[in-house]
């Protein structure tokens, strides 16, 4: 144990939690000011990484193919919402469960048909593929710096349009209280599918950047998609500020549990046990976080809601 | 005053208060559906349709799964999405007595339902002190731990799932015989099915349905109604423990994926695509929802797509489940 090995693994938390957090931005937003529970999420992060890897793969560059992919995707998610989802806002929450699920469904197997079973290559540029020497003899991949980077970059302009700007007023208006919002004229129709434009385009961005890391495989949004539903629960739902906290929090604890616990436990206990503990532990933490929050603090951290 | 506005008007299911919270298992439905039921095994090899018979014996599990759900979902108004880990620690309980040697049905099953049920009251005990959105994440989280868990037992085949040696032994019935099997399944399911049937109509469901419709109200004229929503919570998970057992006995196999989020949700779109609070809401979604994975199995490779497109229209044309069609029928001559 080490400062490198705990150096390395803060920065992986700090990246995970920093695309969980791109995630759960969206999703925070569409659950507290439409009330709305989205499953379809996680597949509008497939279909993003899935475009960026075909934009990629045809223009040859990664930077083109981001960029590419998340306008796909954006477009994509503002057809979803004028077709299907705005019809759902009114429902209750179970219509919304089997309606966004029905999407899921539609979209894992519509993803298989036009791309096949087999996961997508998706390389990171191979200016970043080798690794860059932060401090003397501690190396680290130049490709996860990218994304640490642009993340952060995504968060402070996600801060800038949320604080600084009309829209950004009209959203936090909305999540705190809606029907008020409503009453003041805040064009909500207009609203919620720009809002689901920018969550789609959220998702593309950490699909893309994490295409080259995770594979770009039919099936990758579902298990994205129960992390960033725990981020938004244990930030508050509605609460972009609770999303980051969250996300943050659930990105360091995961990746710290999965790296530190195995090890902790062979210390402790014998080793054919502690290979069974070990991982089985690592991955309940963040559910076990999540179930202390919500104990403690009933609706999150940050509660939106007055 | 002009014209009444046409939202004033009461709705058609507002007008009958006093049946509201009745659920009666009307003999002329459930005595035709048993007959039918009863006489499939003999009619199917005479249509050459025999795998059919295995088909209905998951679909009478699955219908006994999804009307357990129905207990809690529809009449409880708890929106559980964890339900499947339920139906997972039951499984598993029958995959581990029968690795350590135990394979009679009458210690293993109720086992199965005993596990599952204290697994629920654990969870119920604790998911229960928080409401709407966060009671479903929190139901949400406690199948994910036990997912999890499962996953890294190695003694159970972690990842890949455990195959069991055969079915149950039960006294003189071979349950390796499929017909058989599923008169075990027809017999279990009919009886737990007139259990909830029987709960539903009795004061203890009533005064759950009260806390669906108003638990501060309830609270107010002296119902315990965190005990009602646990006890229910519990049978609800024993009951759905005895749908894994049978699960387990079925496919001869227990895996993870029968713990995996996405099967709570199914479990979810059983009930809804039903009719959440219909007596037969779990039934029918049960028989909907298989029948077309199977019809549309037949037909495409890619059936999931149509299986989702016919959710999707579900959704945006019968509200309340399948049953409520016939009602809306019935009310809006």
């Amino acid at each position: 144990m080490d400062v490198i090995l705990l150096a390395e693994q803060a920065l992986n938390g700090l990246q995970f939690g920093l695309m969980l957090f791109l995630l759960a931005a969206g999703l925070t937003l569409v659950f507290g000011i439409m009330d709305m529970i989205n499953l379809a999420h996680g597949s509008l992060y497939m279909v993003g990484a899935y475009l960026v890897a075909s934009a990629t793969a045809a223009s040859g560059s990664f930077g083109i193919g981001l960029a590419a992919g998340v306008a796909g995707a954006a477009l994509f998610g503002v057809l979803l919402e004028l077709t299907v989802l705005r019809r759902l806002y009114e429902r209750d929450h179970l219509a919304q469960v089997l309606g966004t699920f029905a999407i899921l469904l539609m979209c894992n197997e519509g993803v298989r048909w036009l791309w096949g079973s087999q996961p997508v290559p998706l390389g990171a540029p191979a200016a970043l593929a080798g690794p860059v020497e932060l401090a003397p003899g501690f190396f680290y991949p130049a490709y996860r710096l990218l994304i640490i980077g642009v993340g952060l970059a995504v968060a402070l302009l996600l801060w800038a349009l949320v604080t600084r700007t009309r829209l950004g007023m009209q959203v936090r208006a909305g999540a705190s209280n809606r029907e008020m919002a409503l009453a003041m004229g805040v064009p909500v129709r207009r609203l919620f599918t720009a809002l689901f434009g920018l969550g789609a385009a959220l998702c593309a961005v950490a699909g893309g950047l994490l295409g080259p890391l995770l594979a770009v495989q039919v099936g990758m949004g579902e298990s994205i998609l129960i992390l960033a539903f725990v981020v938004i629960v244990i930030g508050g739902i509605g609460s972009i500020r609770g999303a980051l906290v969250g996300a943050l929090l659930v990105g360091v604890v995961d990746t710290a549990g999965r790296s530190l616990i195995p090890l902790l436990f062979e210390r402790l206990m014998p080793a054919d046990l502690a290979s069974n503990a070990g991982p089985a532990v690592a991955s309940i933490l963040i559910y076990v976080l999540m179930a202390a929050v919500l104990y403690f603090k009933p609706k999150g951290l940050f509660p939106a809601h007055g | 005053m002009a014209k009444t506005p046409s939202r004033l008007k009461p709705l058609p299911q507002k007008t009958a208060s006093s049946s509201r919270l009745d659920h009666p298992l009307r003999w002329w439905i459930a005595l035709p559906v048993l007959a039918a039921l009863l006489a499939w095994p003999l009619v199917a090899p005479l249509i050459g349709a025999e795998f059919y018979v295995t088909l209905a014996s998951r679909i009478l599990i699955f219908a006994l799964a999804a009307t357990s759900l129905n207990l809690i979902l529809g009449f409880g108004g708890l929106v559980s999405f964890g339900h499947a880990a339920f139906v997972g620690l039951g499984a598993y309980t029958v995959g581990a007595l029968m690795q350590a040697g135990i394979t009679a049905a009458w210690i293993a099953w109720p086992a199965a339902m005993l596990v599952a049920a204290l697994a629920a009251a654990v969870i119920g005990a604790i998911s229960l002190r928080t409401q709407g959105v966060y009671f479903i994440m929190i139901t949400l989280a406690f199948a994910q731990m036990l997912y999890y868990t499962v996953v890294s037992l190695k003694t159970y085949g972690g990842d890949d799932g455990l195959s069991l040696p055969g079915r149950s032994t039960l006294g003189a019935l071979d349950l390796s015989a499929d017909t058989t099997f599923y008169y075990v399944v027809l017999a279990l399911a009919v009886a737990s099915f007139v259990f909830v049937a029987r709960l539903v109509n009795a004061r203890f469901g009533h005064a759950l349905q009260g806390t669906r419709e108003n638990a501060t109200r309830m609270e107010a004229v002296g119902q315990p109604v965190l005990r009602i929503r646990l006890v229910a919570f519990t049978l609800a998970g024993a009951l759905a423990g005895l749908a894994g057992a049978l699960l387990a006995n079925h496919g001869g196999f227990v895996s993870p994926s029968l713990l995996q989020w996405q099967q709570s949700g199914t479990l979810m779109i059983m009930v809804i695509l039903g009719g959440v609070g219909h007596l037969w809401g779990g039934v029918v979604g049960a028989v909907v929802f298989l029948v077309a994975e199977e019809w549309l199995g037949h037909l495409t490779e890619h059936w999931v797509f149509f299986l989702g497109a016919v959710l999707l229209t579900v959704v945006l044309i019968a509200p309340n489940g399948v049953m409520s069609l016939a009602r809306r029928r019935r009310l809006e001559p």
